[in-house]
């Protein structure tokens, strides 16, 4: 089989840093034209496939957030004196329900991500996930960090940072993980029947994080002036009976802060709920935002400390075209700094394990047994440990026991899962070029199927991107 | 390998309980006795801990009006502070270290504060962790250098990531329990493909000589889910190996008590209380020659908010205990809760530097020399002087 090897190296590259790792043979799709692969997923935009659950669509969030106030009812009745038994075991049972549900996302997420033909789209919407981290470590949220990637994250990877910034800040699944539900102005009718108080939670990781980054330039005053704008904003659910928008979005006027607000020198006159989303809207647009979104770009997808040139690149482009995610990645993409063979980064726990699956052929099946292994891989399950998300540097997973665990995973992930394919040449059709010669002969001289494959799992080629 | 019929197949879930420990690491498995030898143990709180509820100024005039519903009773009446004196008590949660003080083993600092002023957990995490006086641009922790500085060679970390003040160029090993598929011929040719990366080599390589430490460490030892005197006790026999860890920092999370405060701390406070009786009871004659310190990136309003909570702050209380302390009374000034005393008007003003008291246990117990100790581990800390008399 002649063929070009600088095309090989490509696709290769294409396949295990720009997507989630090789599925058997489709390096060799990829090989037709391993830019055009990527840029051809860019511009299907929000044209992209879901993840899917066995039995049926996902829930949403109005049923994930009825489902815990149902928890809620439940554990109350429980709690009253003479409730029986039956009750306390009812609660119980909702919650049980409530966490296999948030089980069944990740699980039906990491689905898509073994199966996918489109690995460069999923590996950019699981970076713009975490950008816009919302962590299950609330008993309320547990159960919409699913639906918060489907409905406010995956529509919008594509298209207009704003409209991303937007969708995420106004999901249920934010609001709540953020306090700013109940977060009341001081002179908001709310505050005069002392029923509730400022919180700044989601005005500072809105700046510090999703914006523009803990350099950007703001202060203090300006987070409490955001947060004070953004009061009203909440949820279905949470203290209120209004249903709200598709996503169970309310704005609770009561809650609201009157009057105008300043933030980075910008006056924005008292406008409602439309006073915190012209703020946002300008934090969106604002040049450290640009240079913020660029070095983390680049730093997910290249190396830990990414060339300056490309976070050049990828500014310009952000700051050029308003934001437009689209012309950010098809920018990326056609970087050279992407297409440098060296690999640098260490592959994730999540990224580890599903391209493990990818390497076999297969797919996540059993739900618990999945979420259990992720957290003993470091990465619990929609459990990222604060709103900055999950690291995303070498050190960070490359841990003595992290390492160890891996050892272990490959091992039994190999006793359940290894081909009947000659063990070299599955090693060849995973990682193609990017595959050294050393790795190859050990993979060749293992003394099982089993040891092979995951000998393949633990080399240093497949432990980065 | 020795088996591990104690530990359970199933994995540890540390993440709702948010604990991660990291040792300093050992390298052949030897029987348990006193050692003697000075250890050190760090505590980071993570999440912004909040002193005023921990070291509890229970008679300061202006406690309860900040406080409002969160100010906590004072000492005898229902759900009271522990007492410690005529001004502060503990929190009701923290009875074993209430215990602790009572025996003279406990110091507390009531007001401090890391060298810069900043709000965000990371960068304030960051920088308590690496020991820098500004804002952190390096890629390690002033307890590696201090680990470098003492010329000893014994880290480990248990858990699936390295802190930041573990990390650096002295090698720090890792464990944690579950875990027991045989591994070994696997280990081997992965440690072979590893031999010229200089990031997955070493790091695997302690790992695998951890496991050996390991297995000495849980024999016999039922570590379950949530008994954080477990893990106190899990610690303490690591660090009483002849070749165990001399340096050793844990993690625990879940600080960042912006809203419902009062169930959430009392809650973060019973684990921490469980660990640390766990580490005493766990060294038994070792814990004469050990200094455990607990503390925090910053600390949390003096007043109240709007949802029952807290919002980031300034200065926090630090907790230095041991059977090593020399007894003595409050590190650092008391600067009080009045109102002209408040930092910016909202917080507990700090009156000491965390470092100080951190450069006063690695000199005077842990016997680092004081010219690495302003050189190497804790460069630029000129602004803050050694706190003398704890050991």
């Amino acid at each position: 089989m002649a063929t070009d090897s600088s095309q090989d190296l490509s696709a290769a590259i294409a396949g295990t840093r720009l997507g989630l790792g090789a599925r058997p043979g489709e390096l060799s799709r990829i090989g037709r034209g391993p830019v055009e692969w990527a840029l051809d997923q860019i511009e299907a935009g929000s044209e992209q496939p879901q993840p899917f659950g066995s039995a049926g669509a996902l829930p949403g969030s109005h049923d994930r957030i009825a489902a815990f106030a149902k928890y809620q009812t439940l554990r109350r009745a429980a709690q009253q004196p003479g409730a029986g038994p039956s009750s306390e075991e009812a609660y119980k049972e909702q919650r049980r329900v409530i966490l296999r549900g948030a089980e069944r996302e990740y699980v039906a997420r990491a689905r898509l991500g073994a199966t996918t033909e489109r690995g460069f789209a999923e590996r950019w919407v699981l970076f713009w996930a975490n950008w816009f981290t919302v962590a299950g470590v609330k008993q309320d949220t547990v159960g919409l960090t699913g639906p918060f990637e489907r409905e406010a994250i995956r529509p919008h990877v594509f298209g207009p940072f704003e409209d991303l910034l937007m969708a995420a800040e106004r999901h249920p699944g934010m609001l709540i993980y953020l306090d700013q539900v109940r977060s009341a102005g001081p002179n908001s009718e709310a505050a005069r029947l002392r029923a509730s108080g400022l919180n700044e939670n989601l005005a500072r990781e809105a700046m510090e994080l999703h914006t523009v980054g803990v350099d950007g330039g703001y202060t203090q005053a300006d987070v409490t002036e955001l947060a004070r704008a953004l009061t009203g904003w909440s949820a279905t659910g949470q203290g209120t009976a209004a249903v709200g928008d598709a996503s169970g979005f309310v704005f609770r006027p009561i809650l609201h802060e009157p009057g105008a607000r300043t933030v980075m020198g910008r006056r924005y006159p008292e406008g409602g709920v439309d006073q915190a989303s012209a703020i946002l809207r300008d934090l969106a647009r604002h040049p450290s935002t640009g240079r913020h979104v660029a070095r983390r770009v680049a730093a997910h997808f290249v190396a830990d400390t990414p060339p300056s040139t490309l976070i050049d690149r990828l500014e310009t482009a952000f700051n050029t075209s308003q934001g437009d995610l689209k012309t950010v990645a098809r920018v990326l993409v056609e970087s050279p700094e992407i297409w440098d063979p060296a690999p640098k980064k260490v592959k994730s726990p999540y990224e580890f394990i599903v391209s493990a699956y990818r390497a076999a052929g297969a797919q996540p099946g059993r739900t618990r047994q999945f979420a259990g292994i992720m957290t003993a891989l470091g990465q619990q399950p929609f459990r990222a440990p604060s709103p900055e998300g999950w690291p995303d540097d070498g050190p960070s997973w490359a841990s003595p026991d992290g390492l160890v665990r891996r050892l272990g995973f490959a091992q039994d992930f190999a006793g359940e899962q290894m081909p009947a394919q000659p063990p070299a040449e599955r090693a060849d059709e995973v990682l193609g070029a990017r595959l050294g010669a050393v790795s190859r002969t050990a993979v060749q001289r293992a003394e099982s199927r089993q040891e092979a494959f995951a000998v393949l799992l633990m080399s240093p080629e497949f432990q980065r991107r | 390998m020795i088996d591990l019929p104690s530990l359970t197949r199933r994995s540890w879930l540390f993440g709702a309980a948010g604990v991660t420990v990291a040792f300093a690491a050992c390298s052949s498995r030897a029987k348990e006795a006193p050692t003697g030898r000075p250890k050190m143990v760090v505590i980071i709180a993570r999440g912004a801990m909040d002193g005023l509820s921990v070291l509890v100024p229970y008679a300061d005039a202006n406690y309860r009006a900040l406080r409002g519903d969160l100010a906590l009773p004072n000492p005898n009446e229902e759900g009271g502070v522990l007492r410690l004196d005529g001004d502060f008590g503990l929190h009701p949660s923290l009875s074993q270290l209430h215990a602790m003080h009572r025996a003279g083993e406990v110091r507390f600092a009531p007001a401090a504060a890391i060298p810069v002023r900043v709000r965000s957990h990371f960068e304030a995490q960051d920088v308590l962790e690496s020991g820098e006086g500004g804002s952190y641009e390096g890629g390690d922790g002033w307890l590696n250098r201090a680990l470098a500085a003492s010329g000893g060679e014994r880290a480990l970390a248990v858990g699936a990531q390295t802190p930041l003040i573990l990390k650096g160029t002295a090698p720090v090993g890792g464990w944690s329990p579950g875990r027991e598929s045989d591994v070994d011929r696997l280990a081997t040719i992965v440690q072979d493909l590893y031999a010229h990366d200089a990031l997955l080599g070493p790091a695997l390589a302690a790992g695998i000589r951890s496991e050996t430490q390991a297995d000495v460490v849980t024999e016999g030892l039922v570590i379950r889910r949530n008994d954080y005197s477990s893990i106190g006790a899990a610690v303490a026999r690591f660090m009483k190996l002849p070749e165990g860890p001399d340096f050793v920092a844990l993690s625990l999370d879940g600080y960042d008590t912006h809203a419902r405060q009062a169930g959430l701390l009392a809650n973060r406070l019973k684990i921490q209380d469980g660990v640390l009786g766990g580490l005493k009871t766990g060294l038994g004659d070792d814990w004469r020659s050990t200094v455990v310190v607990v503390a925090t990136e910053f600390g949390r309003t003096a007043r109240i908010n709007g949802t029952f909570g807290t919002d980031h702050g300034t200065a926090s209380s630090l907790i230095v205990a041991g059977g090593a302390l020399k007894p003595g009374g409050l590190i650092g000034d008391w600067p009080t809760l009045a109102e002209n005393q408040l930092f910016e008007g909202r917080d507990l003003a700090p009156t000491i530097d965390v470092r100080s008291v951190f450069k006063g246990v690695l000199r005077d117990h842990m016997g680092v020399d004081r010219a690495a100790l302003d050189a190497k581990v804790f460069p630029n800390s000129a602004d803050a002087p050694t706190t003398e008399g704890l050991v």
